[in-house]
């Protein structure tokens, strides 16, 4: 299935997803989009974890499973990252990271 | 060229394409939808390399639950056909060059690195060898942090639900706040 392809290649478009991420996550300022930064970079690691298990160790699974938990522990952290998303939206009406600047009242 | 690297090429760019309008566009379900364009894609690559079962986690979980909750939140927390204002062209120009640096120095450094793939069998990944390993107290098991994870999970559940619960009526604009 991956004949003739080098690692390289997708070790280069995991990095190129990465730093997109990277770009999204400095100069977005609606924390849902911020969220998505995160989800983006997430998700490049896990590309980057599979083609090292596929081409460096094959005979191992230990690159799989930690995307797997990698998965689980993005699934946790977005519902959490989400109910705290609303809690702020019902506190300050808005999302907008520049204006939520008080954590305590 | 073979058929694989012509599925690699699109994937590949699906994937660079889209991830770059998910940060750049202005409209913020839109954005959403591209970020589901990506996962996509991202679990299209999974299929190239022989994880079908990480396929399949991926389309279900990032693509189905994930996607599915930030549209949800979107909806709940802005109006669909708000545009953002643009975050200033310093800012950009900056995050730009900081993020192109940092992916030249990256792919730099993965050209010189000299990778040499294994010759060794590939481990068949059948959902009988998955399980065993997850549950598995030997030195290729995985029992530990398959327990973390789900206490993880379940503190996540807990948490959610305590931090989303409707609370007492509060004032929705705050005043601002006078130290003692």
């Amino acid at each position: 299935m991956n004949s003739g392809i080098p690692i390289q290649y997708f070790l280069i478009l995991a990095t190129l997803m990465f730093f997109t991420g990277v770009y999204g996550f400095l100069t977005r300022r609606n924390l849902i989009t911020i969220l998505m930064s995160v989800e983006l970079i997430l998700n490049s690691v896990n590309i980057n974890f599979l083609a090292f298990n596929r081409y460096l160790y094959p005979h191992k699974l230990e690159g799989m499973f930690f995307s797997l938990f990698i998965i689980a522990v993005a699934a946790a952290e977005a519902a959490v990252a989400i109910a705290i998303i609303i809690n702020i939206y019902r506190r300050f009406a808005t999302i907008n990271v520049e204006e939520v600047n008080e954590m305590k009242f | 060229m073979a058929s694989n690297q012509i599925m690699f090429i699109l994937f590949s760019a699906m994937i660079i394409v889209f991830s770059i309008l998910t940060v750049t566009s202005r409209k913020i379900l839109r954005a959403a939808v591209y970020l589901l364009f990506v996962l996509v894609s991202t679990s299209g690559l999974y299929f190239m390399l022989n994880y079908q079962f990480l396929a399949a986690v991926q389309l279900t979980l990032y693509a189905g639950g994930i996607v599915v909750l930030i549209i949800f939140s979107i909806l709940l927390t802005s109006h669909i056909s708000q545009n953002f204002e643009s975050s200033g062209w310093k800012k950009n120009i900056f995050s730009a060059i900081a993020a192109l640096t940092g992916a030249i120095l990256a792919i730099i450094t993965i050209l010189e690195y000299g990778f040499t793939a294994s010759t060794e069998a590939a481990q068949q990944v059948d959902m009988r060898l998955i399980g065993k390993s997850l549950l598995s107290v030997d030195y290729d098991g995985y029992v530990l942090p398959f327990e973390v994870i789900s206490i993880l999970l379940l503190a996540a559940m807990v948490a959610a639900i305590v931090v989303a619960k409707k609370g007492a009526p509060k004032k929705i604009v705050l005043p601002k706040l006078n130290q003692e």
